[in-house]
C-alpha cells in the first residue's frame, strides 16, 4: 500500500446528530479517517456504533430532519462533499463513490429488470446510448461472475438467488468505475459458503480494478481476511484504528481486546466459558463528556469519567482513543 | 463416561411441505424440508445442528417438538413416541419440552408485560394462585439475570440480549428437560452473544437440561455443543462428537463449510487454503439425483450422481453419508482428504 499517497477520501471531525422528541442522539461523534488509493479499510462495530450512519452522512443519504450533519469535512480530492448542493452530490454518488447495501433483497427494485437497473447509472452518469450501456452491463455481470450474462439482463431480481443478487448490487456499484466503493455489511445476509464466494470476488476485483474500498461489518473474521487497515467504532466514535495485523496482534483499546477474546475459535482449545463484555451498549443521548465504553470497561479509572479520550498515536499508523495504557497488560 | 441415557430418539423423520399448482390446485410436488433424518440426543448433552439457510435445520427442530406434524418417522422423547400422540396427551407432555426462538423481537408479545410473558406457561399448565406464580416468575428472572424490578415493563423497553433472556425464562418456566434453541443468538451483537451462550450453559448445569442447539455460527456451535450434526438440503450429511467433526471433517461439505468461516486472525486467514464452493444450494423441491451435494461437491464422482449415499459409522459415533467413505475407510478419513485438496479453488462458472 502506498503509505504517503494522498488519500482519495479524507473525513475530518464528522458529527451527526438525530433530533428526536426525546432529545438529540449523538450517532456520530467527531469521526475522522482517511482512505488511500487502492486500500481496503474495514470498519467494525456493533449495531448502534455509528458505522453505517457515518457512511450515510458522508454521502448525504440520511433524511434530514431528523438527521443533521453538524460539523466536519468530507474531502473527495479537493472538494468537500458536505458543502455541495444536492445536484452535484448526486453526480458524485454512483459515479465517483459506489455503494453496496446490506440487504440484497430490498435494495434492488423488484419491478425493473436487472439489466435496466444496471444500465441506468451508465446512461445517467456516463451518457451512454442504450446499446453501449447494454454491452457494458453484460461486461459487468461477467466481471462479477454471473454466467449467461446477456440473457440474464432481462431477468427480474426475484429470479436471482441471494448471493447472485449481491453480485448484481456489486456490479451496479462498479458500473461507473468509482474511485471509492463503500460496502455496508454486504455479506451479512448471506450464508458462509456464499460469503466466501463474495469475499474471493472482492479480492479479485481489487486486483483488477484497484479501487479503494470501505468495508463495514460486525464480523472480525471477514476483516482479518480482506482488509489492509481496520477502524473499530464504539458509541459513535472511532476507538482504535490501525493496520490489520497491528490491531489484531496488538490490540490497544479494551473494547477491541475484549471483542477479540469473546469470539469462540474454530481451532485450538475449547474454553470452558466464553469471556464476555458485561453490560449493554451505550445510549447516545448525552453529549459525551466521558468515554463511551467506560461503563463496560475493566480498566476504567477516574479520568475516564471526566474526559472523553482523544485519539493518540501508539505505533506506525496505529492510534487508540483510551486513557489506559495497554502496554504490559495481560487482560 | 457412564452409559448415557437417550432422551430424544428421532428415526427416519420426514417433513414434506406440499406444493399446490395447476387449475385445480392439486398437489404437484413437495418441498422436502427434512428428508429421512435420524439422530439421538443423550440426556444432559447439547446436540448442535448446523447448516446454511434452507437446509432444514429449523424445520427439523420444530418437527422434533411437534410444532409441525411429521410426514413420516418417529420422535421418541423420554420413552414416548410423540409423532402420533393425540392433541390432549401431547399438551400434557409440552411442559417437558420447550423452545427458545431466534428473533426475540418477534417471539414476545409486545402487549404483554414481562411477568405476563414468563407467566403464560404457568397460566396454561398449572393451577397456582397469583402469588405463587409471581414468586416463580421472580425466581426465573433471577435465574436468567433480569432485574425483578422490570417485571411489569413491556418487551420494547429491553435490549435484544435482555429480550432473549425473557424468552429463555419463559422456556424454563415449567421445568423442562429438553429445550430446542433455534438460532438463539443470531439476532444479537457479538458482545451480547457470549453473555447469552454463557447463560444457556449455566442453566444447563444448574437444571440438567438437554439442548438441541440450532445455529449457522460454526464457531459458537463448537463452543457449546457436545456432538454436532451437519445438515444439507434436508439431510444430515455428517454427525460426530464436536472435536472429531471440527478436526477431522469427513464429508466434503463439512470441510467446505468449515473452511468458509472467516477467522479473526489475519495471519491464519491469509494462509488458509479456502475451499470455495461454486453455485448455490439447489431447491429442496427438486433435489438432484443421487447425493444431494453432487452439484457443488469438489470431489464428486460418477456414482454420486446416480446413487444416494448411505449413512455409515466410520468411527465410533462418527456418522457420514458420502460415497468417499464407502469401501476404503483408510483413505476416507485423514490423509486422503487433505492431499487431494491442494487444488482447492474451484472456480468454474456457476449455476444460477
Amino acid at each position: 500500500m502506498p503509505d504517503g499517497a494522498t488519500p482519495v477520501l479524507d473525513v475530518r471531525n464528522l458529527k451527526t446528530v438525530f433530533r428526536t422528541r426525546a432529545g438529540e442522539i449523538h450517532a456520530v461523534n467527531t469521526v475522522s479517517f482517511d482512505l488511500k488509493p487502492g486500500e481496503l479499510l474495514g470498519v467494525v462495530g456493533e449495531s448502534g456504533s455509528g458505522k453505517s450512519v457515518t457512511m450515510m452522512s458522508l454521502l448525504g443519504l440520511l433524511p434530514s430532519p431528523p438527521a443533521e450533519v453538524r460539523d466536519g469535512q468530507v474531502l473527495l480530492g479537493d472538494r468537500d462533499l458536505l458543502t455541495m448542493d444536492e445536484e452535484s452530490l448526486r453526480l458524485v454518488r454512483g459515479r465517483e463513490i459506489g455503494f453496496v447495501f446490506q440487504d440484497p433483497m430490498t435494495s434492488l427494485n423488484p419491478v425493473f429488470t436487472v439489466g435496466f437497473q444496471l444500465m441506468e447509472p451508465l446512461r445517467v452518469h456516463l451518457g451512454m446510448t442504450k446499446a453501449q450501456a447494454r454491452d457494458r452491463a453484460v461486461e459487468l455481470l461477467e466481471l462479477v461472475g454471473i454466467p449467461d450474462a446477456r440473457r440474464r439482463l432481462k431477468d427480474y431480481p426475484h429470479q436471482f438467488s441471494g448471493g447472485m443478487r449481491q453480485r448484481v448490487m456489486i456490479a451496479i456499484a462498479l458500473a461507473c468505475d468509482p474511485k471509492v466503493l463503500i460496502a455496508d455489511e454486504p455479506t451479512t445476509a448471506l450464508d458462509v459458503t456464499i460469503q466466501a464466494q463474495i469475499l474471493e470476488l472482492v479480492k479479485e476485483l481489487r486486483q483488477k480494478l484497484g479501487m479503494a474500498i470501505i468495508w463495514i461489518t460486525h464480523d472480525l473474521g471477514v476483516i482479518a481476511g480482506i482488509a489492509d487497515r481496520v477502524m473499530v467504532m464504539y458509541g459513535g466514535q472511532v476507538v482504535e484504528q490501525g493496520p490489520v495485523r497491528e490491531v489484531f496482534g496488538n490490540p490497544a483499546h479494551p473494547y477491541t481486546r475484549a471483542l477479540l477474546r469473546t469470539m469462540p475459535k474454530l481451532h485450538g482449545e475449547r474454553e470452558d466459558k466464553l469471556r464476555v463484555i458485561e453490560g449493554q451498549p451505550p445510549i447516545l443521548a448525552r453529549q459525551p463528556s466521558a468515554c463511551p465504553f467506560m461503563a463496560r470497561c475493566v480498566h476504567a479509572f477516574d479520568r475516564c469519567s471526566q474526559e472523553n479520550p482523544l485519539r493518540r498515536e501508539i505505533g506506525d499508523r496505529h492510534d487508540v482513543a483510551c486513557h489506559w495504557d495497554h502496554r504490559g497488560a495481560t487482560a | 463416561m457412564s452409559p448415557r441415557r437417550k432422551l430424544v430418539e428421532v428415526r427416519n423423520l420426514k417433513l414434506y411441505f406440499p406444493i399446490y399448482g395447476g387449475l385445480l390446485r392439486r398437489q404437484v410436488g413437495s418441498v422436502k424440508a427434512v428428508d429421512d433424518v435420524s439422530f439421538d440426543i443423550y440426556e444432559g448433552e447439547t446436540l448442535g445442528i448446523v447448516g446454511e439457510s434452507g437446509c432444514g435445520k429449523s424445520t427439523c427442530g420444530r418437527a422434533v417438538l411437534r410444532l409441525y406434524d411429521a410426514t413420516a418417522g418417529s420422535i421418541t422423547i423420554d420413552g414416548e413416541n410423540i409423532a402420533d400422540l393425540p392433541p390432549e396427551t401431547l399438551r400434557k407432555k409440552r411442559p417437558s419440552m420447550q423452545m427458545v426462538f431466534q428473533d426475540p423481537q418477534a417471539s414476545l408479545n409486545p402487549r404483554m408485560t414481562v411477568a405476563g410473558i414468563i407467566g403464560e406457561p404457568l397460566d396454561e399448565h398449572t393451577d397456582w394462585d397469583r402469588k405463587k406464580k409471581l414468586e416463580r416468575i421472580y425466581e426465573l428472572m433471577d435465574a436468567v439475570g433480569l432485574n425483578r424490578d422490570f417485571a411489569h415493563r413491556y418487551p420494547h423497553a429491553f435490549s435484544g440480549g435482555q429480550r432473549q433472556r425473557i424468552g429463555i425464562a419463559r422456556a424454563l418456566a415449567l421445568n423442562p428437560r429438553f429445550i430446542v434453541c433455534d438460532e438463539p443468538i443470531a439476532a444479537l451483537d457479538v458482545s451480547i452473544q457470549a453473555q447469552v451462550v454463557n447463560l444457556l450453559e449455566e442453566l444447563q448445569d444448574q437444571f440438567g437440561l438437554t439442548y438441541m442447539f440450532i445455529s449457522h455460527d460454526l464457531s459458537m456451535v463448537r463452543h457449546i455443543a457436545d456432538r454436532v450434526a451437519v445438515m444439507y438440503l434436508g439431510k444430515i450429511v455428517e454427525l460426530a462428537p464436536v472435536v472429531d467433526l471440527y478436526d477431522h471433517p469427513a464429508h466434503p461439505y463439512t470441510e467446505a463449510l468449515l473452511s468458509a468461516v472467516p477467522e479473526p486472525d489475519p495471519s491464519a486467514e491469509r494462509r488458509k487454503d479456502r475451499i470455495v464452493l461454486t453455485g448455490d444450494v439447489p431447491s429442496p423441491a427438486n433435489p438432484p439425483q443421487g447425493c444431494n451435494f453432487c452439484t457443488r461437491c469438489p470431489r464428486v464422482m460418477d456414482i454420486c450422481r446416480q446413487i444416494e449415499p448411505e449413512t455409515r459409522e466410520i468411527l465410533p459415533g462418527h456418522f457420514v453419508a458420502c460415497h468417499l467413505h464407502n469401501q476404503d475407510k483408510t483413505t476416507g478419513r485423514t490423509g486422503g482428504a487433505q492431499a487431494e485438496h491442494t487444488q482447492n479453488q474451484i472456480q468454474q462458472g456457476e449455476d444460477a
